[in-house]
């Protein structure tokens, strides 16, 4: 898999516009796979395969695609949670790679990021306010009492009542939850938020107050998003652009109106047709339209990854790979047939 | 007149534990006619898989109990029968398809034996028999190559082809009725788009009723033509799907439109709706409507005892609210 695409565009240069808050360059995570007593490797696993991404600042960059297509890979790779293979983060211009630990340690501070399961990502032995008042603690930001007064103020703008700081998680509701990750995220002023499947384990009644939450924060505090989910319908409320991923690589990327009235990958129309749209009557007219899909079959060899699965596939599509093109203005493609 | 698929009267499932007594469904009532397509919604701890277990008898006991209520299959009433008649009633006229087909599946046998041991066991087929009516069955959920794929084990199969299976399972004995407990959750959505598929294709090819449990009203949308809200235990609302998604009734299920982007009560709005607070504990219910706390046009009434009685209020509507009374 090559390069594609945003590499050559000088726009993504350093040095180019400020609004540009995070490049992504080419990259990649692949994990070996290994078997045996002697764990010899056997192949690789190409979670992420060379994405390319900017995400302006303010911004709302939706990233959707089915479970295993290493959307959540690539959000923690651009933290640096995980190393990458190959390629680069630029945060503001500049490189994260060849930073040491206390560097990017500052850089931290700047992104943070909201986990999917609110009951596995808080430690069941720290009290919530002393899981929100960590970051500021590690980095020593104001005196104990200064550190005290965020938390109750983070507690606030989040919607928990700073008089239940001394609880700890089992006490709160999912959504409770998920709004203590959220003051976690926000503890440290950030400037960029990578959201990890936020609303997932949440009931519907409580998604909506979530959604919303989101959306003001992002205005008080003028946050960044990476919005990472597979459910296109909240992407499609929150999200400024959208980014569809398929094993590992980027098929489209564009606005979210252009996406949803025009998508032009095979693989989002697949995907937009398949997502239950909750009006009676146009799912009954849009029903006996489905064509039953071939399971993904071999994957390896040089040509698109979707060919196996793709209904519009022609021989060239197993043979050469596509590069992700402008097709027009904005809108990216990887596909031999739309984007040429 | 032929009785309905599936009737019940009044049904209270509760669970009894030293923190107190947990109302898990609490006074449901439903019918079904032949060939029905059921969507039940609600959210967690609504009572819709409790529900369930109990039509299928399958409420662990202690700590559960039917403490009261009727459920007919066909005129039968599945609550009078043994343990023995019950198993029966379950292989052939009831089946049920479960969230997580990897919890359901037996992880150390092959696909086939797991599908044989029911043609073996409730159509009292040969193995030779059973083996071919595996073969046709994995056929007929479009399980690929199902000679091959028959002899794999569960870990081996996606999760779209074990729910396949599981589906399989169900309509092995050709029952009167599936029960499905969000058969789809689990699933990416392009899955989750051809399970639907199959299980309206069985509805309309065997004339099975389907009972579908889910959480997500577009799920619902899709496929029913009835729907039952659920909350707290109870039938808040109950409508034919068309009326139900474009003039719902209880204020919870207006607040449900209304927190699902992209729908049509929230469609071009920058800010959801959303429903104010949590669900309630089953342990600590409000007095009167059990919605009143987090509803926005509850009035003096509402929390007063007793709670709201479901209403017919015409067409095959009904609700659980006083703002109809």
């Amino acid at each position: 898999m090559c390069a594609a695409g945003f590499t050559n565009d000088d726009r993504m240069n350093r040095g180019g516009p400020a609004t540009e808050l995070l490049a992504v360059r080419n990259l990649k995570k692949h994990y070996p796979v290994t078997r045996g007593f002697l764990r010899r490797r056997r192949g690789w696993v190409r979670a992420v395969d060379g994405v390319d991404l900017t995400i302006a600042k303010g911004e709302t960059l939706g990233l959707v695609g089915e479970s295993g297509c290493g959307k959540s890979t690539l959000g923690r790779v651009i933290l640096r949670l995980e190393e990458p293979t190959s390629g680069d983060i630029l945060y503001l211009g500049e490189s994260l790679l060849n930073r040491t630990g206390k560097e990017m340690l500052a850089v931290r501070r700047k992104m943070q990021i909201i986990f999917q399961d609110p009951y596995a990502s808080l430690n069941p032995r720290l009290t919530i306010g002393r899981i929100i008042g960590e970051g500021p603690a590690i980095h020593r930001l104001g005196s104990p009492a200064d550190r005290a007064e965020r938390v109750r103020r983070l507690m606030e703008v989040v919607g928990l009542r700073p008089e239940e700081a001394s609880r700890y998680p089992h006490e709160f509701s999912g959504g409770q939850r998920q709004r203590v990750g959220i003051a976690r995220a926000l503890a440290l002023q950030p400037e960029l938020l990578i959201c990890d499947e936020p609303l997932s384990a949440l009931d519907v009644s409580v998604q909506a107050q979530v959604i919303n939450l989101l959306q003001d924060l992002q205005e008080v505090f003028g946050l960044t998003y990476l919005f990472i989910s597979h459910d296109l319908s909240v992407v499609r409320h929150l999200s400024d652009r959208v980014a569809v991923m398929y094993l590992g690589s980027i098929v489209e990327l564009t606005d979210k109106d252009e996406l949803f009235d025009h998508p032009a990958h095979p693989y989002t129309l697949a995907l937009l047709q398949a997502v239950p749209v909750a009006d009676p009557r146009a799912a009954r007219l849009r029903r006996r339209k489905r064509e039953p899909e071939p399971e993904p079959g071999n994957l390896e060899g040089p040509g698109c990854r979707f060919a196996t699965r793709c209904p519009d596939a022609f021989p060239p599509c197993r043979e050469t790979a596509p590069l992700l093109k402008e097709v027009s203005p904005g809108h990216w493609v990887k596909c031999l047939r739309t984007g040429g | 007149m032929n009785p309905p698929l599936l009737q019940m009267k009044n049904l209270r499932t509760y669970f009894f534990s030293q923190r107190g007594v947990t109302r898990a469904v609490d006074g449901v009532g439903l019918r079904m006619e032949q060939g029905g397509f059921l969507g039940v919604v609600g959210e967690s701890g609504c009572g819709k898989t409790v529900m369930a277990l109990s039509i299928m008898g399958l409420i662990p006991s202690p700590p559960g109990r039917i403490v009261e209520g009727e459920v007919f299959l066909e005129g039968r009433d599945l609550l009078a029968l043994s343990s023995e008649e019950l198993r029966d009633v379950r292989g052939s006229c009831v089946s049920m398809v479960f969230q997580e087909p990897m919890t359901s599946l037996n992880p150390v046998f092959r696909v086939q034996d797991q599908i044989m041991e029911v043609l073996e066991r409730h159509r009292h087929l040969s193995r030779k028999e059973a083996l071919e009516g595996t073969r046709e069955l994995l056929h007929r959920v479009r399980i690929p190559a199902p000679e091959e794929r028959m002899r794999d084990y569960p870990h081996q199969m996606s999760g779209g082809m074990r729910q396949r299976v599981m589906i399989a399972m169900a309509i092995a004995c050709e029952p009167k009725l599936i029960i499905a407990d969000e058969p789809t959750t689990a699933l990416d959505v392009t899955i989750q788009a051809q399970i639907l598929d199959l299980l309206q294709e069985l509805r309309e090819e065997r004339g099975c009723g389907v009972l579908l449990i889910t959480h997500d009203l577009s799920v619902v949308a899709q496929v029913a033509d009835r729907v039952v809200v659920m909350y707290a235990g109870r039938v808040m609302e109950e409508a034919p799907v068309v009326e139900m998604f474009e003039q719902p009734l209880h204020p919870y299920t207006q607040g449900l439109m209304r927190s699902i982007p992209g729908n049509i009560a929230s469609k071009g709005k920058r800010r959801l709706e959303a429903i104010p607070g949590v669900v309630p504990s089953l342990l600590d219910l409000p007095k009167g409507c059990k919605f009143n706390t987090r509803c926005m046009h509850a009035f003096a009434d509402c929390f007063l005892e007793p709670e709201p009685d479901l209403l017919a209020v015409g067409d095959g509507r009904y609700v659980r609210c006083r703002l109809y009374e």
